[in-house]
């Protein structure tokens, strides 16, 4: 493999320096590194990340090809900079055996745009009621470790309390979806103001919140670690610091659009804001960006959820939860966490790719740029501003909320083990 | 007046006083023997109706005939919606066929609006009920119904419900109608005191322009119309109130309580009433419920309606305040 020469590149936003890629590992970096040899990189303070890492994707394959695939989701991941894509269980058939992880952890392999590390159900079927075999997925080629039933929620105590246990075996971790099935039976958007006036079914706050104060509590109880999926409340904020300051051991992420949008969006009743969890209203979206600031929340996750045109393109009730989130979610952490002075490019290195990529345990993703270690590195464009236009998406879904919206920011290149998937903002 | 009506909210206080005028004119067409205007002569309308209605279907149906509109109906059941069709393509369907106008039912809160502003159609799109989200036309029903009654059908012209005391009673929580009544009647001049056990009131109601009481009897002697809303038996399995009985003892209108009322008040409901549950036989047949003269009122203000959003700006060949001259 060739060596590539990053010239000029502001290391997590630090002072620019050359950093040269040889094969699949960096280097060396410095200032004036000879650029013999190698394929020159003009980076003109661009600023350099690790590649990101993302613990929350939906890449949809097997099941749902017709919104996403592994290839057209890892290409709109290595276009959103990532390196790195935990992808969700709820598939058809679901990821709750060692078959289904292995397909998809071998498809990302073949595709080669972003590694893919799929997440394994923590019950059959997600149904709630029986564990999966944890363990066989952990030992199968594709090493499992963290397990979710993400979109539905482990509500029943007793089998989260079992889950929590179990993976302590081989240091798995369990992601809780917090949803209260009960509260949120019809449950159509945030419950609050603008629920009552456009008379959709309320998704009340307390519902996460009290799941996760459960859960912290069990984690704290059996001694696990648990990871706290999209916090989108104040309460939750407040639930999982409480937590921390207790010596808990949990986690929590956040999703790019509950830092940015609140539900007065849905009155538009335009389901393309419809989104589990909801939005919720200004108050929590600013709670949230104060605890990813202050590391209360520990990571930002995409959530990444595509959806065929038609399941948005109807009545609200009828539509499909979720956004696709891969290849706008660092814009929209510069909007709202960096240009807002609250994160440095340090800190989003940090929150985007070191944190997510430890609490997954993906090998050689989220280290540190600097010498002998693997080269997975994006380079962004933080000085653009241009409007989001979902018809260039690499995703097979454009059910964006961003359509239009001016952000900041763009990744010109990302490079998988020394490999660039992306130049000059096109996939390679 | 907008292009479509999809909310109460959306009507200004000249706008609902001039629909309010317009129907007191379109009331007297009702009284003649042959019950018929050629306003809409030549126009189609859609009544798309996703959700079961009679009343409210039939209404829309009686008004757009006797302003001589083509009507076709289109009841969900049994069409090719139950085969999986989406609201687009039953929309564009219909309006490829030449509609005027789409009147639309829909259980899914926010179906109209998204049919209006979705560039799916074109045609302007009257909201007959969505889900639990607004039903502007009974809200205009039900205060031309106060208007008449409260003021007088000649003495109200012009005037909106200033001062007026409106008590609304019952499930506001999945209350189209409350929704709608609240929103038209602040804008009208109205104090609106909603009643309801806690549970039907919906999180988020403290900014409604009203009040909320749990107390019916403390809000009766202060009404100038008293309100019930229909509360189904179903409620009460998802423990929203413990029974049907005690749910008529804190909140039902009978005989007693109406007694409590001012003489002039009036008791409305806007049907299907559920008697011995919201109300009793006594109070619903008593004549100062308006129930049945709601019902009436309903197809002069659709009349109204149809005719300012579709014929309203044209020099209409037989303008009802013609109508009105000829009469006198």
């Amino acid at each position: 493999m060739s060596k590539i020469l990053i010239r000029g590149a502001k290391v997590l936003g630090g002072e620019p320096q050359d950093v040269l890629i040889d094969g699949e590992t960096i280097a060396a970096l410095g200032s004036g590194l000879s650029p013999e040899g190698a394929t020159v990189i003009e980076a003109d303070g661009k600023i350099l990340l690790p590649g990101l890492v993302d613990l929350h994707t939906h890449l949809r394959e097997p099941g749902r090809e017709d919104s996403e695939t592994v290839l057209t989701g890892t290409r709109a991941a290595a276009g959103g900079g990532y390196t790195a894509v935990f992808a969700m269980a709820n598939t058809f058939p679901v990821a709750d055996t060692a078959g289904v992880v292995e397909q998809v952890y071998r498809l990302g392999q073949e595709h080669g745009y972003c590694d893919v590390q799929p997440i394994g159900a923590v019950t059959v079927g997600l149904e709630g009621k029986k564990l999966a075999e944890l363990g066989a997925m952990h030992e199968s080629a594709a090493g499992v470790t963290v397990f979710s039933d993400d979109g539905k929620c482990v509500d029943d105590a007793v089998i989260m309390r079992r889950a929590l246990e179990y993976v302590k075996a081989f240091g798995g971790v369990v992601a809780q979806h917090a949803q209260e099935p009960r509260l949120t039976e019809g449950a159509q958007m945030n419950e609050g103001v603008v629920s009552a006036e456009l008379g959709l079914g309320g998704w009340p706050a307390v519902a996460e919140e009290s799941i996760i104060a459960r859960d912290v509590l069990l984690a704290e109880h059996v001694g696990s670690r648990v990871h706290i999926c999209h916090l989108s409340t104040a309460g939750s904020v407040e639930i999982v610091r409480w937590a921390k300051s207790r010596g808990i051991d949990v986690t929590a992420e956040v999703t790019p659009h509950h830092l940015l949008l609140t539900d007065e969006l849905v009155r538009t009743y335009n389901p393309v804001y419809k989104v589990n969890p909801p939005l919720r209203t200004e108050r929590d979206v600013m709670a949230l960006r104060e605890a990813l600031a202050d590391g209360t929340i520990d990571i930002v996750a995409t959530d990444h959820a595509p959806h065929p045109h038609e399941d948005k393109d109807c009545e609200w009730a009828a539509a499909a939860m979720g956004m696709v989130g891969l290849e706008t979610a660092l814009s929209v952490v510069q909007r709202t966490m960096v240009d807002t002075g609250l994160l440095t490019w340090a800190d989003v290195a940090d929150r985007m790719s070191f944190a997510p990529a430890r609490i997954g345990q993906a090998t050689g993703h989220g280290r540190p740029i600097s010498a002998g270690e693997p080269a997975n590195l994006t380079l962004v464009d933080s000085a653009y501003r241009g409007e989001v236009d979902p018809a260039g998406f690499a995703s097979r879904s454009r059910n964006t909320p961003y359509e239009g919206r001016e952000l900041p920011g763009r990744i010109t290149h990302t490079f998988l083990r020394g490999r660039a998937t992306v130049v000059d903002g096109k996939l390679a | 007046m907008k292009r479509h009506l999809i909310s109460a909210a959306d009507l200004t206080r000249d706008d609902a006083v001039l629909i309010l005028d317009t129907a007191e004119e379109m009331a007297r067409v009702a009284d003649r023997p042959i019950k018929k205007l050629p306003t809409l002569r030549g126009r189609t309308v859609c009544n798309l109706f996703f959700e079961d209605s009679t009343r409210t279907r039939i209404s829309f149906e009686a008004a757009e005939k006797r302003l001589s509109a083509d009507v076709i109906n289109f009841a969900a059941k049994g069409s090719s919606v139950s085969k999986g069709e989406s609201l687009k393509d039953t929309a564009q369907t219909l309006e490829a066929m030449g509609v005027d106008a789409v009147v639309i039912r829909h259980s899914a809160s926010g179906a109209p609006y998204r049919l209006a502003t979705s560039g799916w159609i074109d045609a302007p799109v009257i909201n007959a009920g969505d889900g639990t989200h607004q039903h502007p036309t009974q809200a205009l029903l039900d205060a031309f119904t106060m208007r008449r009654r409260l003021i007088g059908p000649d003495a109200g012209l012009g005037q909106d419900l200033g001062g007026r005391r409106i008590t609304i009673v019952g499930d506001v929580l999945h209350s189209r109608v409350a929704r709608s009544n609240v929103d038209l009647l602040h804008t009208l001049g109205a104090e609106v005191t909603l009643v309801a056990p806690p549970t039907l009131v919906p999180v988020g109601v403290e900014t409604w322009p009203c009040e909320v009481s749990y107390d019916l009897d403390s809000v009766l002697p202060k009404s100038d119309a008293v309100m019930m809303l229909r509360v189904q038996r179903e409620r009460m399995n998802a423990a929203f109130f413990p029974t049907e009985r005690e749910y008529s003892r804190r909140y039902g209108l009978d005989g007693d309580r109406m007694a409590r009322m001012p003489e002039h008040a009036l008791v409305m409901h806007p049907g299907p009433m559920v008697r011995g549950m919201e109300i009793t036989a006594e109070v619903a047949d008593s004549g100062r419920c308006t129930a049945v003269e709601q019902v009436a009122n309903g197809v002069s203000i659709r009349m109204a309606v149809l005719y300012l959003l579709l014929g309203g700006n044209e020099p209409a060949v037989s303008s009802p305040r013609t109508d009105r001259t000829e009469e006198k």
